[in-house]
């Protein structure tokens, strides 16, 4: 199998603490790969290192056999690296119409055009429109993004990392917080991710992660842990241990 | 159920429709141009609001969307004002209109240098940065006369005609028609600019520029880009003021003339490209009917009128005006949605 995203010795310090401890991951072309861990594990800063939101410390990341370690966030999604996140990242006052609009329209290369007014290219709207179906957001998308109930939030989340085509997409918690009667079409947006693309997903939620992960990797405290396929990992005695005594804790 | 689609042609009809013509801007210029020929006494104070418009409009471009703060753009105002004086003085380029192109460039370029201070940062380190790169420019100025005739100001200056064609007369009348159309001019570059894609990202910087770099916009250079661009708007108005004077002084530069065009720009609102132009027309109407009204009073009536707005807009002090122009979308036949008629539930 061939490897899309790899991180080799990463490492994040801030101060004393190491968020990130020495992981090497690596992700398989076409996997829907799992990363797990308690509250405070380093699974968000992961996120973070990979797409270059924040520097590591030390270590290298590859995307495709790339050494993307010292490029900008959007040189990276330019490669065909998105993400969501944990806490939603939208444009407020923009709507769902205008996100998806920018964000395609970055990605096939107008984002610089200063002169053609925004959605007068066909192949834009195209996507734009199917997008906006396949996400639900048709009957919100002129409202401001700032106004939209949060689970309709949730999904243009989902939606704008999509619009960016990645061929790798990070997911951070994508059902975080969406209440019960909104959960269902976030569940259902992301069993429907193209199959071609190649998802990293950070969950809490057991049920989703058993029923959508190919491969759990195990976070405790910045380092991995454990590593396997579903039914290895939670035979794992240690794993066991790790959210058992999570959950005395509580 | 039968599938319910969203028709393209639909969809990109309500995109498209934010540029089109509102018949109230259609209504605001017709009435900017018919002032030429209605007050033909009035064309020296309308001079006046034509140069603060295109000014705040230019602070409209970073601030209002691409949401940069800057207590300092009288930097670039005064540096386009000296250019333009000082390629007239030495008749390097005798034609106004060339002049103030060349002024407007030379803006630009300091623009872009200086905007490399601006890109990382807090609101509050960006007004400080500003600020001491028109403090800096200024003593520059000051410091050398034998160029700038320093704390004199720029004197002997002639202006030549402009196209070779209409002198700058006394009553200011040929230098009134010249900034209302570079004004406008530059006005419709400015609306292409912000229903552009690239305006659209500028936006979404102003927004969250962490989720514009998530999806692929290279922020920096497109806080550089328009950063560049609003320093050119700033330098040609000033190379304005500087033409219909035929003079310029270190006072272009002041911090007051900053702070006063924030002020403008909040009384208009950010955000809509009018705000500046609205702003340019009250302030100067204000501060000559207050000024003479009750000339110790006008700063107190200023500062009302900014509690006042700020009071109002609340939430941001940039978008007092938001309900205004909701309303002015509610009377645009063309922009109303059909009642009742959500877009989800029809059909090609
Ligand atoms: N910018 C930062 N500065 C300092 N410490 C940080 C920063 N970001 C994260 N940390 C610390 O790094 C550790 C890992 O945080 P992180 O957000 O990656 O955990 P997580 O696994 O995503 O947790 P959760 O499940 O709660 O989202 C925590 O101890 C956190 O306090
Ligand atoms: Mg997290």
């Amino acid at each position: 199998m061939t490897i899309v995203l790899e991180t080799r010795n990463l490492e994040k310090r801030f101060g004393g603490i190491i968020a990130t401890g020495n992981v090497s991951l690596s992700i398989e072309k076409g996997a829907r790969h799992a990363l797990i861990g308690p509250n405070g594990a380093g699974k968000t800063t992961i996120i973070n290192l990979l797409t270059g939101v924040l520097p590591p410390t030390s270590g290298t990341i590859l995307l495709e056999d790339k050494d993307i370690t010292g490029l900008s966030t959007h040189a990276r999604v330019r490669l065909g690296l998105a993400r969501t996140f944990q806490i939603n990242q939208l444009f407020p006052d923009l709507s769902p119409l205008q996100t998806l609009g920018l964000a395609v329209s970055e990605r096939l290369g107008y984002g610089h055009d200063w002169w053609r007014v925004t959605g007068s290219k066909p192949a834009v709207m195209a996507e734009v429109v199917d997008l906006l179906e396949r996400f639900h957001l048709g009957d919100v998308m002129e409202d401001p993004t700032a106004q939209l109930p949060y689970g309709k939030q949730r999904l243009l989340e989902i939606a704008v990392a999509i619009a960016c085509r990645p061929r790798v997409l990070l997911l951070d918690e994508p059902a975080a917080g969406v209440p019960e009667g909104e959960r269902e079409d976030i569940l259902a947006a992301v069993a429907a991710l193209p199959s071609d693309v190649t998802v990293l997903l950070i969950e809490h939620d057991m049920d989703l992660v058993f029923s959508f992960a190919d491969r759990i990797s195990v976070l405790v405290n910045g380092r991995l842990f454990v590593e396997g396929r579903p039914e290895e990992v939670a035979q794992d005695p240690r794993v066991k241990a790790v959210y058992l005594g999570e959950e005395a804790h509580a | 159920m039968l599938l319910a689609r969203l028709s393209q042609d639909e969809v990109t009809g309500r995109f498209v429709g934010r540029a089109h013509w509102h018949p109230l801007e259609v209504l605001f210029w017709v009435g900017a141009f018919a002032t030429i020929w209605l007050f033909p006494g009035k064309h020296l104070i309308l001079t006046e609001i034509a140069w603060l418009a295109l000014f705040a409009l230019s602070l409209d471009l970073i601030l209002g969307y691409a949401g940069i703060v800057s207590l300092g753009h009288a930097a670039f105002f005064g540096f386009g004002a000296y250019t333009a004086a000082l390629l007239a003085k030495h008749e390097i380029v005798n034609e106004p209109a060339l002049a103030l192109v060349v002024a407007g460039l030379a803006a630009s370029a300091l623009g872009f240098v200086s905007s490399f201070l601006v890109l990382r940062g807090t609101d509050l380190t960006r007004i400080m940065v500003t600020l001491g790169v028109a403090f800096v420019l200024r003593e520059i100025a000051n410091q050398n006369g034998w160029l700038t005739g320093g704390a004199d100001g720029l004197q002997g200056v002639t202006m030549q005609p402009i196209l070779g064609l209409y002198r700058f007369d006394m009553f200011g009348h040929n230098g009134y028609v010249y900034c209302l159309v570079v004004l406008f001019i530059l006005f419709l570059l400015a609306r292409r600019i912000v229903n552009s894609p690239f305006g659209l990202s500028l936006q979404s910087i102003k927004n969250n520029p962490l989720r514009a770099a998530a999806i692929g916009v290279n922020v920096n250079a497109r806080l550089i880009a328009i950063y560049t661009i609003a320093a050119g708007y700033a330098g040609i108005a000033g190379g304005l003021l500087a033409q219909t004077q035929a003079f310029a002084s270190l006072a272009y530069f002041d911090f007051e003339r900053s702070a006063d065009l924030l002020l403008v720009l909040v009384i208009g609102g950010a955000g809509y490209l009018y705000g500046g132009l609205i702003g340019a027309i009250v302030f100067k109407f204000m501060h000559d009917y207050l000024a003479v009204l009750t000339p110790q009073y006008w700063p107190f009536w200023i500062g009302l009128l900014l509690v006042v707005l700020v009071l109002v807009g609340r939430e941001r002090i940039t978008s007092w005006t938001a309900p205004f122009r909701r309303l002015a979308d509610r009377l645009d036949w063309r922009r109303a949605r059909p009642p009742g008629a959500s877009a989800e539930g029809r059909q090609r």
